[in-house]
């Protein structure tokens, strides 16, 4: 594992598109990210004799620039100063290893892949604000889901946004998943009670639920979701089996309360990160997890449709840091 | 949650600053602390953060804190009139040219609101009596282009499409024409959403903006949006020189510190903010009150602006010279009663003066309302004389002032009493010689 990480953090090319292997994806996805943060803290820790508050203040700003909140980031800087006062620590160079086994510990050692039920269907239900990409998502899931072999139905439970049902069936096709949808305005409940019975006659393996972006303070819309999950578990035993929140990577401090209003409402079981790709450090995830304790899934690395990645802690964070 | 134990925080630091005259830099540090870490809980970009409170910390030292303040409210009022100077001075308009038609382009990253906000603008540049056209140029996302087609037919507004197979250029180009030759004044191109590090994807928007020349290049950006919100602006502002901002999503609870930030890396004003979901949910953007939201702080920001706006300075002074020389009137006890009242309800007042309300003696204090305008009926009923010498109130003067005022006697009994310890009280801290407010001492109202 870490070879592998060292061999994305080492390697800074990276070719475009098509063809390339899942390491050179995610090093392609996560190279902004490694870049912003090991980049800084090396030159932070260059130069330097001895571990002193500037340097701890410095790495305090790195964490909030990465959108880990100030709350969290000061006390993962108390641990490092605990950790720097009993001794643990006396280079600078060992600081960055430290931060490194702090990070991890905030947001899990393993990375836990989705829940299934124990027989039939498994139904994975995906929620979260407006424009996080839940339809890409799900689409991207789909995907991965048939690339190993399942049978996948899709079901189009937006019916508000204009073209989203399209936009929907356009990725099914792509990933070769059955769809199932109503028109646009129709009860997204009932939609989900359809794709419950045909899941069920179809015998598929799993059926994923693309909902309606919603902000987490609209206490209709949040109802309306309930309801969803509601009619889901009375047509199918145990579902959903998971409850996905997708969260934008460039989402500030407001990821906690998304995450906390989704998961009061819906019970969410899991986060995917998207927009990876980007700059955006994502650092809102390890706060989510701290808080709520709710684990990542997947992660987005970019518009592909293999671009939809298990998120493995260790390496997510190995690339983040190692140099 | 993060946020509660953060204004607490805060109260206990505005309660333990008192000094009087001009603000120290211990003030200005003590307080500035808190504000740095609201803003940033809000998102404001932490570069910009400390930039900004650098300015303030230099505009706030030696300033005089005004009467009606206290230090740490002080400090906070230079902060929100900086905010607010800071984002606003720009009239939320779209720049129409001169020679027809306008042309408005949309950007930003993917999921910002690009094809919302087009629609929404469209919507209201309809209303305003224009004729606008939404152009579909986003060949990318799946559906999107129907997205937009179904978006027009709900405004009955135009929309120029070429399909998904063709160059967003050409598209473009071919939307400008065709407006001129229909007679729509305003073009609005809708993008496709794109990483500001897509070398390819900015490079497709330089050559439209080289096409099409557009009159605004708006900007759409997501209110949730953390640190990297300077990145993101910056390159859009870099390559194509953004004219102005949409903020969307402002209708959830995000305290949208992205709007300064944007502000300060592209120098570019918010223009308009989206607040829902309906297409005619588009406000055009108040400084002041984003100013507000970032800072959060709203309660105290309420009481600044209440005692701002109503205590007369020149008579708070007289009242302060009096309660030394235990001079105290029923008079101006009702001069500071109608004061207080114009501020709004007493026990709201009293929670939004920190540390009042935390305090567990007040906890569960009703302030009744009626009992106010009671004690303001019974002090109404009395001469002139009267209320200047309380002393010389016996009985039948109570029974006339009870008449008049519609109360009993017994109200009136209770009220003098009071107003008598009241002023007990005020003499007792005079005669300590040290002024009403001597030190380590908290002023009490003499109502309360």
């Amino acid at each position: 594992m870490i070879e592998m990480a060292n061999k994305i953090a080492n390697d800074g090319s990276g070719g475009n598109g098509k063809g390339v292997s899942f390491l050179e994806r995610l090093k392609q996805g996560l190279k902004k990210t490694r870049e912003g943060l090991v980049g800084r803290v090396e030159t932070l820790v260059r130069g330097r004799a001895k571990i002193d508050d500037d340097l701890l203040d410095d790495i305090e700003e790195l964490l909030i620039e990465s959108d880990l909140g100030v709350s969290v980031a000061t006390e993962v800087i108390e641990n490092l100063k605990k950790k720097v006062a009993e001794g643990r620590v006396t280079s600078p160079d060992a600081v960055m290893g430290l931060l490194k086994e702090e990070l991890l510990a905030l947001v899990g050692e393993e990375g836990e892949s989705i829940r299934a039920a124990a027989g039939g269907t498994t139904v994975i239900m995906v929620v979260g604000v407006n424009g996080t990409g839940k339809t890409t998502t799900v689409g991207k899931l789909a995907a991965l889901l048939r690339a190993s072999g399942n049978r996948v139905m899709v079901a189009a439970a937006d019916t508000f946004r204009a073209a989203a049902i399209e936009q929907l069936e356009v990725w099914a096709r792509r990933a070769g998943a059955e769809f199932i949808s109503q028109q646009q305005g129709s009860d997204p409940a009932a939609v989900v009670y359809d794709a419950a019975a045909a899941a069920r006659s179809r015998k598929v393996d799993y059926l994923l639920i693309d909902t309606a972006g919603r902000l987490h303070t609209k206490s209709n819309l949040m109802e309306e979701l309930k309801k969803i999950r509601r009619v889901v578990g009375r047509e199918l035993e145990g579902a959903p089996h998971e409850v996905l929140l997708v969260v934008d990577a460039t989402t500030g401090q407001n990821g906690v309360a998304q995450a906390s209003r989704f998961k009061d409402a819906v019970d969410v079981t899991g986060l995917v990160l998207t927009k990876l790709d980007g700059t955006a450090k994502g650092g809102i995830a390890i706060s989510i997890r701290k808080e709520l304790g709710i684990p990542v899934r997947f992660i987005g690395v970019g518009e592909a449709v293999e671009d939809l990645r298990e998120f493995n802690p260790r390496l997510f964070i190995d690339a983040l840091f190692s140099s | 949650m993060v946020f509660e134990g953060l204004s607490e925080k805060l109260q206990e630091v505005l309660r333990k600053l008192r000094s009087k005259g001009k603000l120290t830099e211990k003030d200005v540090d003590e307080i500035l602390r808190e504000v740095r870490v609201a803003l940033l809980e809000a998102d404001v970009n932490f570069r910009v953060v400390r930039e900004f409170i650098q300015s303030i910390r230099e505009k706030a030292v030696g300033q005089e804190v005004l009467g009606s303040l206290t230090p740490g409210q002080q400090v906070i009022k230079i902060v929100h009139s900086e905010l607010t100077r800071l984002m606003g001075g720009v009239q939320s308009k779209i720049a129409i040219a001169s020679r027809p038609p306008t042309i408005v382009m949309l950007v930003g990253l993917q999921g910002a609101g690009k094809t919302t906000a087009c629609a929404k603008l469209a919507g209201s540049l309809k209303k305003q009596g224009h004729s606008p056209l939404m152009v579909a140029a986003d060949v990318y996302r799946p559906a999107a282009i129907r997205q937009l087609e179904v978006l027009g037919e709900t405004l009955d507004i135009p929309v120029f499409s070429m399909g998904a197979d063709q160059n967003p250029v050409d598209i473009a180009k071919g939307a400008v024409s065709s407006a001129m030759s229909k007679g729509r004044d305003v073009v609005l191109i809708d993008t496709a959403g794109r990483l500001h590090i897509d070398e390819e994807l900015m490079a497709e928007l330089e050559a439209i903006k080289a096409a099409v020349s557009p009159h605004e290049i708006l900007l759409v950006a997501d209110a949730m949006t953390g640190q990297d919100a300077v990145n993101v602006a910056k390159a859009f502002n870099e390559r194509l020189g953004i004219t102005g901002v949409v903020l969307t999503k402002l209708d959830g609870d995000a305290r949208g510190g992205a709007a300064l930030s944007i502000r300060s890396v592209t120098g570019c004003p918010v223009k308009f903010a989206g607040v829902g979901e309906k297409l005619d949910a588009l406000e055009p953007f108040h400084p002041e009150r984003m100013a507000s939201r970032i800072l959060g702080m709203g309660d105290v920001l309420t009481l600044i602006e209440k005692a701002e706006a109503v205590i007369d300075r020149e008579k708070a002074k007289k009242i302060e010279q009096k309660l030394r020389r235990a001079e105290f009137t029923l008079e101006d006890f009702m001069d500071q009663l109608s004061q207080m009242r114009k501020m709004g309800p007493i026990d709201q007042l009293l929670g939004m003066i920190p540390g009042f309300g935390n305090r567990k003696a007040l906890k569960g204090l009703q302030v009744d309302e009626k009992q106010l305008a009671r004690i303001e009926a019974i002090v109404n009923s009395m001469t002139p004389e009267e209320r200047r010498k309380p002393d010389i109130i016996n009985g039948s003067r109570r029974r006339r002032i009870a008449m008049g005022s519609g109360t009993s006697v017994q109200d009136v009994n209770s009220l003098l009493k009071q107003f008598s310890q009241t002023r007990k009280l005020l003499k007792q801290f005079g005669d300590g010689g040290k002024g009403p407010f001597g030190k380590g001492r908290e002023m009490r109202m003499p109502l309360i």
